[in-house]
């Protein structure tokens, strides 16, 4: 388990290079920067993380992955590939191998199929192999996520929010992709049943050798299923790193004060009161703020932060950081 | 005044040292359906003491939000009776007349809800929505109202003001609108504020500055809050005191302390440990099996048995919300003998205690 530096990193499945998505406002007069020069790999098999607020950026940087979105400037690679280069039809076939699954199972299954139906498009569309066939890939994936025979004759409003999640799931395991965008797909559902469902990505990581993006808002819920996670804010990346580091030696002050603002249930003598309350709103993406775009809650911005926007950095193997004073020693409170 | 069975709940008057501001005492709500007759909660017991912070604990469909909404009276129009009495001050407010209730609603008792944006009238400035509350409940010129709207919106953080009280809601933030909605429900200065899930629909930093900011009035304006929520971690940021709900009925009433370190219930135990921060990273989440029984077919006796590792023969009687000592209180017969693991158990060590003990 000692990951030893010299050990060789696992080739990227994706690549994004000074990735940028930009969106005209209805009324055209302005333009919203939603991801603004944002650089990862996500490793074969691993889970990847993204965190942040609304408006971060984080489900845009999703869609572009799978290429829901179109960028409008940088480069995302999978396989080292450009999907952008190939013809129409490859393009097709190509975009099979990487699903994406969203927050509402309600919005994603259609109410008058039933949920064999559904589950059978993806295969229809791609035209797999004949009728019997396709019908049986399309009930092995109910069963590997744990939904009985019988459920493939009802409706979605006959099954609970955690049944419908793991259709959707089941959905997108048919075309047998190589990696997964999980969008906000626990926030959901409730506490109970949220368990069961990071359970089941687990599973189907494991026996099936999948990779994973998972965004989500929940510092808890991206703690216990990433390998890495990154930390967004306005449009770009502020950290990225293991997550055991970034969890509890965080390098970025808005990290530090995400984790902070947390509420933990833990009883009042395991209570800290070191708690950094930021003060004030993620600022409008349409005119973000010059230099560092934490600089206006930041608690310890200086002049440079306004003036200079701080480098892309790898400050400790592994863990990147955007921040001029994240090496300073007195940011973090342990 | 009629409260019903005082003897059994003798103990938790004496442990808060004084009369409760509200007794809710065996609390039912029906609602009229193409099925007939739901019963959607049942029994529901519970006191407020003056300036406590209770937090109502459950999963979507247990039942807080309603038990919420009927101590204002603001019930859905497939209603179909209320069981029971939630005593205020003295007064039932179960049966009380529409006048007497309007006349606390708002003024003695507010509320505020998981969307702003929904509660706002978008028509109206902000300042006007504040001070209509005042006006319809006092005898106050405009200029005195507009002055304590000014003063309430400063105490609830909203940086000038003076700009932002001729606003109109979609102006301000969604952070900014439920301090608006904080502004408005607390301009009578009431005794009772319910908050239902106030900062889900907010981002943690946000979330973090609206708990504080709750917390911190409840302090020094000395009013009561019931906090309605899922999140076991707001409920321990500001509340003293946890009320578990399960399908329709309480489980579970117990300080904040002792329910996170030692739950009496298995429902609240499974809850604790499925959270994943507390879990070891990548491990497996303990999650509790099945899902909660429809209200169309409730079992009889306890209603978490089908879902519970520790039912046995005798879950099928019904079970009542009994005295566990200390003041709490729990619906499980076999609370004594099981040693429930709470959220500082790491899963692993939990389990042979559980053995260890049958």
């Amino acid at each position: 388990m000692t990951a030893a530096p010299a050990e060789p990193r696992r080739e990227p499945i994706v690549s994004v290079r000074d990735l940028q998505v930009r969106f005209q406002t209805t009324d055209r007069r302005a333009t919203v920067k939603a991801v603004d020069g944002v650089n990862f790999d996500v490793r074969r098999g691993e889970t990847f993380g993204i965190i942040g607020e609304s408006g971060s950026g984080k489900t845009t940087i999703g869609r572009a992955l799978v290429f829901l979105l179109k960028p409008s400037a940088g480069a995302i690679l999978h396989d080292g590939i450009d999907p952008t280069a190939l013809s129409r039809s490859a393009f097709q076939s190509h975009r099979r191998d990487y699903q994406i699954i969203f927050q509402d199972p309600n919005a994603a299954l259609n109410p008058r199929m039933t949920i064999l139906a559904s589950v059978l498009e993806p295969l229809e569309l791609a035209r797999v192999g004949s009728r019997a066939e396709r019908e049986r890939q399309a009930r092995e994936a109910l069963e590997r996520v744990g939904l009985p025979q019988e459920f493939g004759e009802r409706y979605p409003h006959q099954l609970s929010g955690g049944q419908k999640q793991r259709v959707v799931i089941a959905r997108a395991l048919t075309l047998r992709p190589k990696l997964i965008v999980c969008d906000e797909v626990v926030a959901a559902l409730d506490m109970s049943i949220r368990g069961d469902v990071l359970n089941l990505f687990a599973d189907l990581q494991r026996d099936l050798g999948l990779t994973y993006v998972f965004i989500t808002h929940d510092l808890a819920v991206v703690s216990h299923i990433s390998e890495r996670v990154a930390v967004m804010y306005l449009g770009q990346f502020v950290e990225l790193g293991p997550t055991e580091a970034v969890a509890e030696r965080p390098l970025h002050p808005y990290t530090i004060a995400l984790l902070s603002a947390e509420p933990r249930p833990l009883p009042s003598s395991m209570r800290t009161d070191a708690r950094i309350v930021l003060q004030g709103e993620v600022p409008s993406p349409i005119d973000p703020p010059s230099g560092c775009r934490f600089r206006t809650r930041c608690p310890h911005a200086q002049a440079l932060c306004a003036e200079r926007a701080p480098d892309w950095r790898e400050l400790k193997p592994d863990h990147w950081v955007a921040c001029h004073f994240a090496d300073r020693p007195n940011f973090s409170p342990n | 005044m009629g409260i019903g069975q005082p003897a059994q709940r003798g103990a938790e008057g004496a442990r808060d040292g004084a009369r409760p501001l509200m007794s809710v005492r065996g609390l039912g709500i029906r609602f009229k359906t193409a099925q007939g007759v739901w019963q959607a909660t049942r029994k529901i017991d519970f006191d407020i003491a003056p300036g406590e912070r209770v937090g109502i604990v459950g999963e979507s469909g247990c039942g807080k939000t309603i038990t919420g909404l009927s101590i204002l009276r603001l019930l859905p129009g497939n209603f179909a009776g209320l069981d029971g009495k939630i005593l205020f001050d003295g007064i039932d407010l179960a049966s009380c007349s529409a006048r007497q209730m309007r006349a606390i609603r708002g003024k003695r008792i507010a509320m505020i809800f998981q969307e702003p944006m929904s509660a706002l009238d978008p028509v109206f400035t902000v300042g006007h929505q504040i001070a209509e509350t005042l006006r319809v409940h006092t005898d106050i010129s405009y200029d005195e109202a507009r002055a304590k709207t000014l003063e309430m919106l400063r105490r609830v953080g909203i940086a000038s003001p003076e700009r932002r009280i001729d606003d109109y809601p979609h102006q301000l933030s969604g952070g900014m609108r439920q301090r608006v909605m904080i502004a408005a429900s607390l301009i009578c200065g009431p005794q009772l504020l319910i908050a239902d899930e106030p900062t889900t629909a907010l981002d943690v930093t946000v979330q973090a500055q609206i708990l504080e900011l709750l917390r911190d009035i409840s302090q020094t304006s000395h009013t009561a809050l019931m906090l309605i929520t899922h999140d076991l971690g707001v409920v321990a940021e500001i509340c003293t005191r946890m009320i578990t709900m399960y399908a329709g009925e309480v489980i579970e009433d117990a300080s904040v302390d002792e329910a996170l370190v030692r739950p009496l219930h298995p429902y609240t135990s499974g809850l604790l440990r499925s959270l994943p921060h507390l879990s070891p990273r990548h491990g497996r989440l303990p999650s509790i099996p099945g899902r909660v029984p429809s209200i169309a077919e409730m079992p009889n006796g306890c209603r978490f048995r089908a879902r519970c590792s520790h039912a046995v023969k005798g879950c099928e009687a019904e079970q009542p919300l009994q005295e566990a000592g200390g003041g709490r209180r729990v619906r499980c017969w076999r609370f004594a003998e099981l040693n429930l693991p709470g959220a500082l158990h790491p899963p692993e060590s939990a389990a042979p205690a559980m053995v260890a003990r049958q």
